[in-house]
């Protein structure tokens, strides 16, 4: 359609349009300030409180830790202040040059350089990321002059977590060490005793108790986190701080151990594996828990660098496993003073009535050896106690039958936890019919023998306690049938006011026991040490003792002869000992086991002693040298340093007279299994 | 004074628009202001660089003003023919520059010839219509069209959709005012909705696709493409009627506007001085509009009728895109806002329009 206009129809037209487009420009800048108009007037409020939350970070910052110190005041855990190299990956423009510079200024050894490439790979961009810890004074200065070359480079003063005794005690004491994924899904629901949960708490937080103490009182440990409230700018870095609320440190654990006390029960097992629970019988205060060999917690706090780890995991001693209240092994003979006990609670012996011992005791076509040849002739209870007297019980558990045997036991504490305060403690087992059949699939597995009631009733067999149950046992026995539970925390410092607050101890529960049948049991182990198996640890003790040996067969030699010389060292019994002094009024109960050492009145022995006599006298006497050795008098723990003891205390020399315990290393009893 | 500064003077002012050089100088007061918030922090480095930028605008400007028309129409030929060789060495030989390529190396310097096609488009199309004045006929609004085809897309293929859109609507707007007729102008928008889809697929670069789905819902990618926008309209809503403050603004100063001296200052703007800001801001550029579209309507030829009209459009265009962008109700396409943002190249071209304006208004036969 060809279209001629003219130029006045051109400019007419052009008007109308002018005259169409300004209203049109106008009404899309109506458009654009009713929108403006929204966003500022309608809406601010809502736009002001995001520009404020884009702009305010709340920065946590994690309450300094309560120290661990134990029942006298010396520290087992605390904190000190040191310098740490950190670097935000978000403000360096290449990392690896940056590393690389950095190491001609401070040391970073390949460990170093692991753990940050592991933690930057966890961590976001602008975190601050640890690249060295405990840097020297002189790091530090040769940092601070090169500091300009090194933007996103920060040296910050920080608490590590110390364990001043290393070693010691340290299955008990714990560590802290990074919180990890598990860990962080626990906290989002984990309380603290008040009921209040934690997951704000942790924000800031890196570390987390990871077993013992640490972990058992984490939340009274840890304290409460404090905020920052700081301005950030796009690129998440902090102008200025705003506001500030400080955290409070967590509070401190006063705990009931005696580190004199366990460090010489330590130093006395020397090499050896084992553990040993000391504790108060009045009210189940631990004095000492050893689980030998130890390991060094502070290995853990920043971060256990590989090789530590592969060697303590790989280690065929395992240090790390908390033998004191995880290892459960038969107890055996230091469990017949529990079954005379239950024997005369249950009415099923007197002490007076006596057996007539031929040195074995046939049953089911089975013969049950006695650890004597030709056996112990006529045998009272309290002779059987005191020259351990195997035939006894061999009757007295097939007179009792495994129920009664497994009432009584558990009524004193055994095959449960004993609710000690750390975790990880196991429940041991106590052998009986419904445990048979709850533990076997097979049903020829699943039925009782009873056969298997005469092996348990002189503590072989199924039977396996830890060493905190036979002290534990041992202490609710003397103690009348009062039950405490055992515990390694006594008073809780507030880290604020300093106040002191004991925690509660009533005993948990009362076992019906009668006073005289205690009294006599005190008596038939106050005869073990004075003239049975114990006689010659406790030769010459300052102190009325009570104690019982005992040997653990090794299952896997089950059936087998039994020759110490012969089986490897691994496969060789374990050794027991639990003893208590004083007789009259136990104020100390002490449960050893060495793994792998033979007869109980040999190797654990000796270290009940020293136990008892530091605990007594403050010294470890020159008990009898471990292993039996006993013409070494050098054997004997050097002197711990402490105040002279108030009264003259009479050095138990050995007296090399004395009679050799009459249950010397002979073979004994390998029962025959169904 | 020596007389021959104060003939200079008179002679300049002579081809001077008063309302028009005091919305602009105003414009461009707001825009230092601005500039000096958003860029303080680094030094005043910017600042200073934009006094001496709008300096040289100013004298463009003042240039252009005593060049009367006729001088102008003559240049709209050689001008449109070169931004067309350069935008075509642009898109053989052009100079990629993230990832998108827009300039041409000169040697010691870049050129964006784009740039010059904003000013040259229109001179060249009014000057097309004007020569056809009399004997305007349907198929000379299809040359123009691929007049402005041509350089409009070769723009969009480098990629950059907002230059592209910026001298295609400068184009459109001398076609529109010329007297396009209705029923195609009807007919084109029908033909371009439904070309819409098409576009999308084929036209659209995948950066303007999620730019446009930005729009839609910001919050479907708070890091990514929306970003930006949410943090812009945090600032202008969190500015309120009044603004939190010359150099108060958290997100300018904390850095959350992103491009804050450039394409975003709108939002810097916004922060400080809340709605009561703005709305001197939009009434000037009100006024700047109206004024155009005034010396328009009262320019003698054609050729001057439809160049100011294109030109005043085009700073509406340049201005409701930027706030629209920045307030989050259109995508987010390259644009300054005009006389405001922080930038040399597009404030001598804008100037050079002010100029273009200055000139028609004051070179009317007497």
């Amino acid at each position: 359609m060809p279209h001629i206009q003219s130029p006045e129809e051109t400019a007419r037209r052009f008007r109308r349009r002018v005259r169409l487009a300004a209203p049109l420009a106008l009404l899309c800048l109506g458009v654009l300030a009713t929108r403006l108009y929204h966003l500022q007037v309608t809406q601010q409020q809502y736009y002001a409180t995001r520009a404020e939350s884009n702009r305010i970070s709340l920065v946590p910052i994690a309450p300094n830790r309560g120290n661990i110190e134990d029942r006298n005041g010396i520290i087992l855990a605390r904190n000190y202040s040191a310098f740490t190299l950190e670097v935000t990956p978000a403000k360096i423009p290449d990392l690896k040059t940056t590393l690389a510079e950095l190491g001609r200024i401070v040391t970073i050894e390949p460990k170093d350089a692991r753990r940050f490439e592991r933690l930057l790979r966890e961590s976001r961009n602008f975190d601050s990321i640890l690249l060295r810890t405990r840097l020297t004074d002189e790091e530090v200065a040769r940092f601070a002059v090169n500091r300009y070359r090194f933007p996103g480079v920060e040296v910050k003063a920080r608490l590590f977590r110390q364990y001043p005794e290393n070693t010691l005690a340290a299955h008990a004491i714990g560590y802290i060490s990074r919180i990890n994924e598990e860990e962080r899904e626990w906290l989002k629901t984990a309380v603290d005793e008040d009921g209040d949960t934690q997951t704000g708490n942790y924000k800031g937080a890196t570390l987390i108790g990871k077993i013992g103490l640490e972990k058992q009182y984490e939340f009274i440990l840890h304290g409460l986190t404090g905020y920052e409230q700081v301005e950030i700018d796009a690129g998440g870095h902090a102008v200025r701080v705003l506001e500030r609320s400080a955290p409070t440190p967590g509070n401190n654990l006063v705990l009931t151990l005696d580190t004199r006390l366990q460090r010489m029960a330590e130093a006395a097992f020397g090499e050896r594996r084992g553990a040993l629970v000391a504790l108060d019988p009045r009210n189940g205060e631990i004095l000492a828990l050893v689980s030998s060999p130890s390991f060094d917690p502070n290995l853990f706090v920043d971060g256990i660098r590989f090789d530590d780890w592969d060697a303590l995991n790989n280690h065929p001693d395992k240090p790390m496993l908390n033998r004191a209240i995880y290892s459960a092994y038969p107890p055996g003979s230091t469990f017949k003073p529990m079954m005379a006990m239950a024997a005369l609670t249950q009415g099923k012996r007197t002490p007076e009535q006596t057996i007539s011992d031929p040195g074995y005791f046939s049953f089911g076509g089975h013969v049950f050896m006695d650890d004597k040849r030709g056996g112990h002739g006529i045998v009272d209870m309290y002779r059987s106690i005191v020259s351990s007297c195997n035939t006894y019980y061999y009757r007295l558990a097939n007179d009792m039958g495994i129920e009664s045997i497994a009432a009584f036991m558990r009524q004193i504490g055994l095959g449960s936890r004993t609710g000690i305060d750390i975790p990880g403690e196991t429940a041991g087992v106590l052998p009986s019919p419904e445990w048979k059949q709850k533990r076997f699939s097979k049903p020829q597995q699943q039925k009782w023998f009873a056969g298997e009631t005469i092996s348990v009733g002189i503590g072989q067999g199924y039977n396996a306690y830890t060493a905190l149950q036979m002290a534990h046992a041992l202490a609710n026995i003397l103690n009348g049938g009062r039950v405490f539970r055992p515990h390694l925390v006594r008073a809780i410092r507030d880290s604020t006011t300093g106040e002191t607050r004991r925690l509660e101890n009533a005993p948990v529960r009362e076992i019906p026991l009668n006073p005289e049948h205690v009294a006599f049991i005190k008596r038939a182990m106050e005869g073990v040490n004075k003239q049975g198996t114990g006689a010659r640890a406790f030769a010459g003790a300052a102190y009325a003792s009570g104690g019982k040996t005992g040997t653990a067969q090794v299952f896997s030699l089950r059936g087998q002869r039994y020759s110490a010389d012969r089986v490897k060292e691994r496969l060789r019994d374990h050794s027991w000992f639990i003893a208590f002094a004083p007789v009259e009024q136990p104020g100390i109960v002490v449960a050893v086991m060495v793994e792998n050492a033979g007869f109980g009145a040999v190797s654990a022995a000796p270290i009940a002693r020293q136990v008892l006599d530091f605990h007594f006298t403050g010294h470890a006497a020159e008990g009898p040298a471990p292993e039996d050795r006993v013409s070494e008098e050098e054997g004997a723990e050097p002197e711990m340093e402490t105040d002279p003891p108030a009264q003259p205390v009479p050095t138990a020399t050995r007296t090399t007279a004395h009679p050799a315990s009459p249950a010397a290393p002979v073979r004994r009893n390998r029962e025959e299994r169904g | 004074m020596k007389p021959q500064v104060r003939y200079w003077l008179r002679h300049l002012s002579a081809h001077i628009d008063l309302p028009l050089l005091g919305i602009v100088l105003a414009l461009m007061a707001i825009g230092l202001v601005t500039i000096y918030s958003a860029t303080a922090s680094e030094g005043l480095a910017r600042f200073d660089n934009q006094i001496i930028n709008m300096t040289a605008a100013l004298a463009v400007m003042l240039g252009v003003a005593q060049t009367p028309p006729q001088t102008l129409m003559r240049l709209a030929v050689p001008l449109y023919a070169l931004g067309i060789v350069l935008l075509l060495g642009v898109f053989f030989f052009g100079v990629s520059v993230n990832g998108s390529r827009r300039w041409l190396s000169l040697g010691i310097t870049r050129i964006q010839p784009s740039e010059l096609m904003k000013i040259a488009m229109p001179l060249m199309l009014a000057w097309f219509f004007h020569k056809r004045e009399s004997e305007l006929r349907i198929h000379h609004f299809a040359i123009a069209a691929v007049l402005l085809l041509v350089p409009t897309l070769l723009i969009l293929k480098q990629p950059d959709l907002g230059t592209s859109m910026l001298v295609g609507a400068t184009g459109f707007f001398v076609i529109f005012f010329a007297g396009l007729p209705w029923k195609i102008l009807l007919g084109l928008a029908g033909a371009g909705a439904a070309a819409l889809p098409l576009a999308w697929q084929f036209v659209l670069h995948d950066y303007q696709r999620r730019r446009v789905l930005t729009l839609i819902d910001p919050g479907s990618d708070p890091l990514g493409a929306g970003y930006h926008i949410i943090q812009s309209t945090i600032a202008i809503g969190s500015g309120g009627p009044w603004g939190k403050g010359w150099l108060k603004g958290t997100q300018t100063h904390l850095d959350f506007i992103p491009e804050k001296h450039t394409d975003f200052i709108f939002a810097v703007f916004s922060e400080e001085w809340g709605i009561a800001g703005n709305c001197v801001l939009l009434l000037l550029f009100a006024c700047l509009i109206l004024r155009g579209l005034r010396i328009a309507a009262s320019a003698p030829t054609l050729f001057s009728r439809l160049l100011a009209s294109a030109v005043s459009l085009v700073f509406f265009i340049y201005a409701f895109v930027n706030m629209g962008m920045v307030s989050g109700i259109l995508p987010v396409v390259g644009v300054p806002l005009p006389f405001i943002s922080y930038g040399g190249t597009a404030l001598v071209t804008l100037m050079l329009g002010v100029g273009i304006l200055m000139s028609i208004r004051t070179h009317r036969p007497h």
